[in-house]
């Protein structure tokens, strides 16, 4: 456990966003390799992933399983992922978008259907994850794991017998002012500030966008911060005792701090699903395709949670995990609160721009 | 005997060609695409359409955004101020340092530069966060004196209340002044070097006092040193988009982190091409102010 809790503490989101030029400089080496498969040596997958986002020893596993060399490069963003490949593809086989963008760049005709007959330990995931409307009938995805933003705080810190158990703590109310971190994500942002008026994360009408603008404005001045998916260590230094995050992250900090906690409030959440995609034009589409049935195979998957303590959607990999994990309630939110929480759909382009543009004008307010 | 370029057009020609060659492929055509993208209108999801339409200058120069435009020059003009006050005198003291010492000056200043960017903004969280090393350094001393007023039988002090250092404003300007402060000191060290020492013994010869000759003498000679300092701290932090993001408070927002927001979570190149156009016209106006100042110290040198 110690060997890797500094790479825990960044996630797969955090640090290497930051490198930016580094990871395009990552992303180009892998893009490089992928321009050249082979040439007459052992077949090649290029798998692009986020960061410290698979098992220490499941790449080579699998060659040794089936020969095949996986060459792993790395995104932050995926707005990063997305960039890298709208222009074409650079020579990836196996990417990791999540579901909001299995919609969008399946729309843009980026992503290759999947072929059912080659992926068997598709029966090994849980029944609600075989299909999702951000992709029905699960044509171009396999769920690689999910993720649920909550309110992660110092238990310290809240008053006697008190638990922030709604979003108003975060978004409307002055009660722990300076002493709030939210996540700079404009949709997944403005997503819950809907949820807490009491509508659905998506389909959000106009007027509802100008009140959610005027709420995150009044609350400006009790915001510490708007952080960069890094609220897990602000948490952890006590530069705030309230951060909006995702469950993974939170769950890892647990482990050096028992003062955190983490819930999903009463009004239900926003549910991410980063996914097991094949972009079009990847060179090798037999591996990749066994590449990602391995992925989905028991034994691999609960190596891979293991290490990065994600949910999974894998019931052959969770059978396989011990109680910690299983009932580690970060990790698996109680099952009427998850009942609430609602996957953000890709509501197309002008949208996602109104969300970015409101976001500026609240930062600017 | 000195030669002119012109007397040696094939060595000059193969000199510039590959620096030539970079300029072109990697600076200017890269830049030009950007540029004719900020005509553009996105169609689907990932292809621009190269209309010619202005809408989306017209969409820059809404007041919201012409706002976080002047925002970002006041923060930068700021980061270039302090950089100026507290970079001259260290550059007029490596210069008039002995030449051994200069040479370990010079490469303290350059140290910084051995670091990542990221690493060192990462550094001054740790050191400017509430439970950071300034914060533990402040409450020590706090409750030293505390305990050194109970002995002397006053009132101790309050509890100690943590600075807020971190994620407002300030730290956005400290951490812009302590990244960009080479970039002052470096060419005004270079003017003050270059200076004829005789000119200003003579100043004080002549009875001028210390401040007299600097204000009078020095500084004036070394214009040109101070514009350059100042357009080569300016342009960068005018730009900079990973300082605020890490240091800076909910409304430490520079134009960069707009600019950058639209290359990514938008998905709006043509309006973030033409974010950065507008920041890249800013950037000429300063080279050409610049540039001016330098022509007029040097007709001012030769008449």
């Amino acid at each position: 456990m110690t060997k890797s809790t500094i790479i825990k503490g960044a996630s797969r989101r955090s640090i290497l966003q930051q490198f930016g030029a580094a990871a395009i400089g990552m992303s180009f080496v892998g893009g490089a390799a992928g321009c050249s498969p082979g040439g007459g040596g052992a077949p090649v997958v290029n798998f692009y992933n986020w960061d410290t986002y698979i098992g220490p020893t499941t790449l080579d596993d699998f060659k040794a399983a089936t020969g095949t060399e996986v060459r792993m490069s790395l995104f932050a963003t995926n707005d990063e992922l997305f960039a890298r490949l709208r222009a074409g593809n650079p020579g990836y086989d196996v990417i990791v978008p999540s579901n909001e963008f299995v919609t969008r760049m399946s729309e843009a005709q980026m992503l290759e259907p999947l072929d059912r007959a080659k992926i068997p330990n598709f029966a090994n995931l849980l029944p609600e994850f075989q299909d999702a409307a951000f992709d029905p009938g699960r044509r171009y995805s396999m769920p690689y794991t999910w993720l649920v933003l909550g309110i992660a705080y110092r238990k310290s810190a809240m008053p006697a017998g008190f638990v922030p158990d709604s979003w108003k703590w975060l978004f409307d109310s002055d009660q722990f002012s300076q002493k709030i971190a939210l996540l700079s994500e404009s949709a997944d942002l403005i997503r819950l500030c809907a949820k807490y008026l009491g509508h659905s994360v998506n389909g959000i009408p106009d007027e509802m966008l100008t009140q959610i603008e005027q709420m995150l404005i009044r609350q400006k001045p009790h915001i510490k911060a708007f952080h960069e998916d890094n609220g897990q260590d602000m948490l952890l230094a006590r530069d705030v005792d309230l951060v909006l995050e995702y469950n993974g992250d939170i769950a890892q900090v647990m482990e050096e701090d028992a003062d955190i906690d983490f819930l999903v409030p009463t009004e239900g959440s926003l549910l991410n699903s980063d996914c097991l995609c094949i972009p079009v034009g990847a060179p090798n589409l037999e591996g990749a395709h066994a590449f990602i049935n391995y992925l989905l195979d028991g034994e691999a998957g609960s190596e891979i949670t293991k290490e990065i303590l994600y949910p999974t959607p894998n019931a052959a990999a969770r059978a396989l995990m011990d109680d910690s994990y299983k009932n580690n309630p970060v990790i698996f939110p109680p099952a009427d609160r998850l009942a609430k929480c609602e996957y953000g759909a890709f509501e197309g382009a002008e949208k996602a721009q109104q969300f970015e543009e409101l976001i500026t004008r609240v930062r600017a307010a | 005997m000195e030669q002119t370029w012109k007397q040696a057009k094939a060595a000059f020609g193969v000199v510039l060609t590959p620096p030539a060659f970079w300029l072109v492929a990697f600076f200017l055509v890269p830049m030009a695409v950007i540029w004719a993208y900020s005509f553009g209108e996105n169609q689907g999801l990932a292809d621009i359409a190269l209309t010619g339409t202005f809408a989306n200058y017209f969409r820059a120069l809404e007041p919201l955004y012409v706002g976080i435009f002047i925002k970002s020059v006041i923060i930068a003009g700021a980061t270039t101020l302090i950089c100026l006050i507290i970079g001259f005198p260290v550059a007029l003291a490596i210069a008039f340092a002995s030449p051994r010492a200069k040479a370990w000056l010079l490469l303290l200043i350059m140290l910084p530069f051995w670091t990542n960017l990221l690493i060192r903004t990462y550094a001054l969280i740790a050191v400017l966060r509430t439970e950071g090393y300034v914060n533990f350094g402040v409450e020590w001393l706090w409750n030293n004196a505390s305990g050194l007023m109970t002995l002397v039988g006053l009132q101790p002090l309050g509890a100690f209340e943590p600075l807020e250092l971190l994620h407002n404003n300030f730290a956005v300007i400290f951490g812009l002044v302590y990244v960009h402060l080479p970039f002052m000191v470096l060419p005004l060290y270079s003017a003050l070097d270059r200076m004829d020492r005789s000119l200003m013994e003579a100043s004080l010869d002549l009875g001028a006092g210390h401040m007299r000759t600097i204000m009078g003498v020095v500084v004036p000679l070394a214009a040109p040193g101070i514009a350059s300092g100042i357009l080569i701290t300016f342009i960068p932090a005018l730009g900079a988009y990973l300082t605020p993001d890490l240091l800076g408070g909910p409304d430490s927002q520079m134009i960069a982190n707009v600019i950058e927001r639209q290359f990514k979570r938008a998905n709006d190149w043509p309006f973030g091409a033409a974010l950065s156009f507008l920041l890249m016209y800013l950037t000429f106006f300063a080279i050409a102010v610049q540039a001016l100042i330098e022509s007029r110290a040097k007709k001012r040198g030769v008449g």
